[in-house]
């Protein structure tokens, strides 16, 4: 299942020093390299995960390394998610066992403007450089609605309200621009250094993607108001529960919608959920990801997305497999800048690939076997130590 | 910014809770294949008359009765989610609409004993997450409280919508106590448990002493006390929250030292790393509620959390419950037994221990069954009700046909057809 339309089966997929060098129906007739034998089984790209807190907000939860918000002002472009990742977090391979191979981390959504996110290649490391993606860009996590109000709302200083969460936007962005005026009309050489409006550059200039946590419709409006306003781009919404009520608008101006296929309820913006939020944004033109924003829900991508898939059908939304698996893949992809290097078996993409041993949008399939750059990072016939130093010894003293 | 105008348009409004009905004094399902005493068996019919199941088997008499096929269909009991806060929390993050916290003043002042707070007194069955969990084939729900060390009385309800009379069906269910870490102190949580059952022994001998003023006070608030009353003589299972497995070690020894406990039925839940001490929850027969989708760790008392928990517990004969352990989530209950059978477990032993095991475990007998005399709460699969592309057909509660109709499905109708258009 290449994500890009074509199902081969059978079919054969080689890597070559990393990369796909070749991908088609059939048997593969003298490769010469090492062959892993599939049959009966499922091979998709690897999932990609937009949305997810690993290593920021570590797996035991613990104060000592919840490092996810910088709650110390409401905007804080100038922070960057990967100085924050814990690359120990047993959660990392949690999420390889489930078949991801590329997540995107972020900080929390306490501020309105929470700072940097990194995509990162799933594999183990001591450092979160050595997991970054390769040439993936940056983007800016932004957040509307009630999390930023509540968190300084309740410190009694702004924001405290939505007018108030808007108002810190659109400042946070006029002083990035006049900030550019003052220094030249592009970043440049000659500019100051200055993390915060670096970031904030970065999102007018279009090389850092805005990524917005937003719940509502009239949320994400009024932020689209704000873009227009100061002239950027909103690459994603995340969470985006009421897109569905929006959706030809969003699929009009090409912005990403990211969600669940059925968390709600847990607080009042969320109470508009449907199951088919992604499948009817879908049948808008729109691009839908499934996101997990959750330790628990990156182990199981596939099934988060075959349960959008189920309910759109079953509403009516003409869907192919083909569609929904991009949700967690190539649109995936595209929501993070790359995907021009992953989230399709295509021949010079990287060697990002799982085998499943059924159906990926069964809940009975587990990943048998994940690749990233064509090196195994989870082959269930052959369990691993952990890999993060924090587990070791659970093992021995049980 | 371009503008959005909604097109004004009428939408009926339909109250959830009158569209239950019943069509016919008796219905007949047929050529199904039917979740009987545990097992699926091919080609069934069920009768249903009234709120009850009257005859099931390969024939049964159809005279006057509305008779459906579903041939190619499975119909299991409707599904036992067995620790829930569905009808007690509305909007989790508003607090004016979350019930489950059973603080009174005429507690201890960390409020640790709760046990005569009657928590089914707060549950709202016409809540718009009974309507969205029970269209995901939830037909009955242990309401759980959440804090303090002895949190007070679980209910079992059946998803029927209309009054608290119809719906609740066994009030209290449970006991429901919480020991382990986090914020408080974990050896001060046994101590409260102890001294209060300690003192609800006592209690039963010198309960006239005390109303005479000839018995010195006790720790345990008199109500309290007498609402452990039942936990005691083992008519009213004691439902424990925890996942360490040192903490239900010490749980067990701690009963099992103490006197006048013998006859108290212990149930674990979370069970995080129950797979550790699986050996002598097995040999005592105590039943264990576990998310399988438990596997990362979350505190420091799951660190030992497996995806093949239930899996490892069912192969040792410990009875097994699975549960979402929450509330909006509750409707992910068959994901969530799927994934059991994905680590291991036996599809048949998912299906129970959604079904019969959590109402054994909770002595309610005609629920979580399809079987004459049975409360008729049922829901017909297209397939395999574990697997996610499976949709339902039909839900009875309690002998009734309930619409296919949710708050969530009321807003993708209304939103079915694109109701905006840009302006230039």
């Amino acid at each position: 299942m290449t994500a890009n339309g074509d199902v081969f089966a059978p079919g054969y997929v080689v890597v070559e020093r990393g990369r796909i060098a070749a991908v088609g129906a059939g048997a593969l007739v003298g490769s010469g390299g090492r062959t892993i034998d599939a049959t009966g089984k499922f091979v998709t790209p690897g999932l990609i995960d937009v949305h997810s807190h690993l290593g920021v907000y570590p797996k035991p939860g613990a104060q000592a390394h919840s490092d996810g918000n910088e709650a110390t002002d409401p905007t804080t472009p100038q922070v960057w998610a990967e100085h924050s990742v814990w690359p120990q977090d047993p959660g990392f391979q949690r999420a390889a066992e489930g078949g991801v191979t590329t997540l995107h981390i972020l900080p929390g959504s306490a501020n309105l403007i929470g700072g940097r996110g990194v995509t990162l290649h799933l594999r183990p490391a001591l450092g979160s450089r050595g997991m970054r993606f390769p040439g993936a860009p940056d983007s800016l996590k932004m957040a509307c609605g009630e999390n930023p109000k509540r968190v300084y709302g309740g410190r009694k200083r702004s924001p405290s309200t939505r007018m108030g969460n808007v108002a810190g936007h659109r400042a946070a962005f006029l002083k990035a621009k006049a900030y550019r005026a003052k220094h030249g009309k592009a970043a440049s050489d000659k500019m100051p250094r200055d993390l915060g409006m670096e970031s904030l550059i970065g999102v007018l200039e279009g090389r850092v993607l805005a990524q917005v946590h937003c719940y509502r419709a009239d949320d994400m409006l009024s932020f689209l108001q704000v873009a227009d306003e100061m002239g950027f781009e909103v690459r994603a919404f995340h969470h985006a529960l009421e897109a569905y009520k929006i959706r030809t608008f969003l699929a009009a101006r090409a912005a990403a919608v990211a969600t669940w296929a059925d968390w709600w309820g847990f607080k009042l913006e969320a109470n508009d959920a449907i199951q088919e939020n992604a499948a009817f944004v879908h049948e808008a033109g729109g691009r839908s990801v499934i996101h997990s924003d959750s330790a628990e829900g990156i182990q199981r991508l596939n099934q988060e997305a075959a349960k959008a898939y189920h309910s759109g059908l079953a509403a009516g939304v003409k869907l192919e497999e083909n569609d929904a698996l991009r949700w967690v893949t190539h649109n995936a992809a595209w929501m993070l800048g790359i995907e021009k290097e992953v989230g399709t078996l295509e021949v010079g993409k990287r060697g990002d690939i799982v085998v499943w041993d059924a159906h990926p949008f069964s809940v009975y399939a587990r990943a048998a076997l994940v690749l990233v750059d064509g090196v195994v990072t989870h082959d269930v016939e052959k369990p691993v130590a952990p890999w993060s130093d924090f587990e070791l010894g659970l093992e021995v003293v049980r | 910014m371009k503008a959005l105008i909604f097109p004004l348009a009428v939408f009926a409004c339909v109250g959830l809770g009158q569209l239950a009905a019943f069509a016919s004094p008796c219905t007949v399902l047929t050529d199904a294949e039917v979740f009987v005493d545990g097992a699926f068996v091919p080609g069934q019919a069920i009768r249903l008359e009234g709120h009850q199941i009257t005859a099931v088997g390969a024939d049964v008499p159809r005279e006057g009765c509305a008779v459906s096929s579903f041939a190619g269909r499975v119909i299991t009991p409707g599904l036992v989610e067995t620790f829930t806060q569905v009808g007690l929390a509305e909007i989790s993050a508003v607090k004016a609409s979350v019930d489950t916290d059973l603080t009174t003043a005429f507690q201890d002042q960390g409020h640790t004993v709760r046990a005569a707070v009657e928590s089914w007194r707060a549950f709202n069955p016409r809540s718009a997450v009974v309507g969205v969990t029970r269209v995901a084939g939830v037909t009955s729900v242990v309401g759980i409280p959440t804090g303090g060390v002895i949190r007070g009385g679980a209910f079992w309800a059946d998803l029927t919508g209309g009054s608290q009379a119809v719906s609740l069906q066994k009030t209290p269910a449970a006991m429901v106590v919480s020991l382990g870490g986090g914020s408080a102190s974990r050896a001060g949580s046994f101590h409260v448990l102890g001294v209060a059952l300690d003192e609800a022994v006592l209690w039963k001998g010198q309960q006239k002493a005390w109303e005479r003023n000839q018995r010195r006070a006790y720790l345990t608030p008199h109500l309290d006390l007498i609402a452990l009353q039942p936990v005691i003589d083992g008519t009213l299972p004691l439902l424990v929250a925890v996942d360490r497995a040192a903490d239900i070690e010490a749980l067990l020894s701690m009963v099992g030292e103490r006197q006048g406990l013998a006859k108290v039925r212990l149930i674990i839940a979370g069970g995080a790393e129950a797979w550790l001490v699986r050996a002598q929850l097995a040999d005592k027969g105590i039943p264990v509620i576990v998310d399988p989708l438990l596997y990362h760790g979350a505190n420091f008392d799951q660190l030992h959390a497996r995806h093949d928990n239930a899996a490892l517990l069912a192969a040792s004969n410990v009875p097994i419950i699975l549960s979402t352990l929450s509330s909006h989530n509750a409707r992910k209950l068959r994901q969530v037994a799927g994934n059991a059978v994905r680590g291991g477990l036996d599809r048949a032993a998912a299906l129970r221990a959604i079904t019969q095991t959590p109402a054994d475990a909770l002595g309610l007998s005609k629920h979580g069954r399809i079987a004459p005399g049975a409360v008729a709460n049922l829901v017909v699969w297209s397939g395999d009700p574990l697997e996610i592309s499976t949709r339902i057909e039909a839900i009875y509660i309690h002998g009734a046909s309930i619409p296919q109709v949710s708050r969530q499905t009321m807003l993708r109708d209304r939103y079915r057809t694109v109701p905006v258009r840009r302006l230039p």
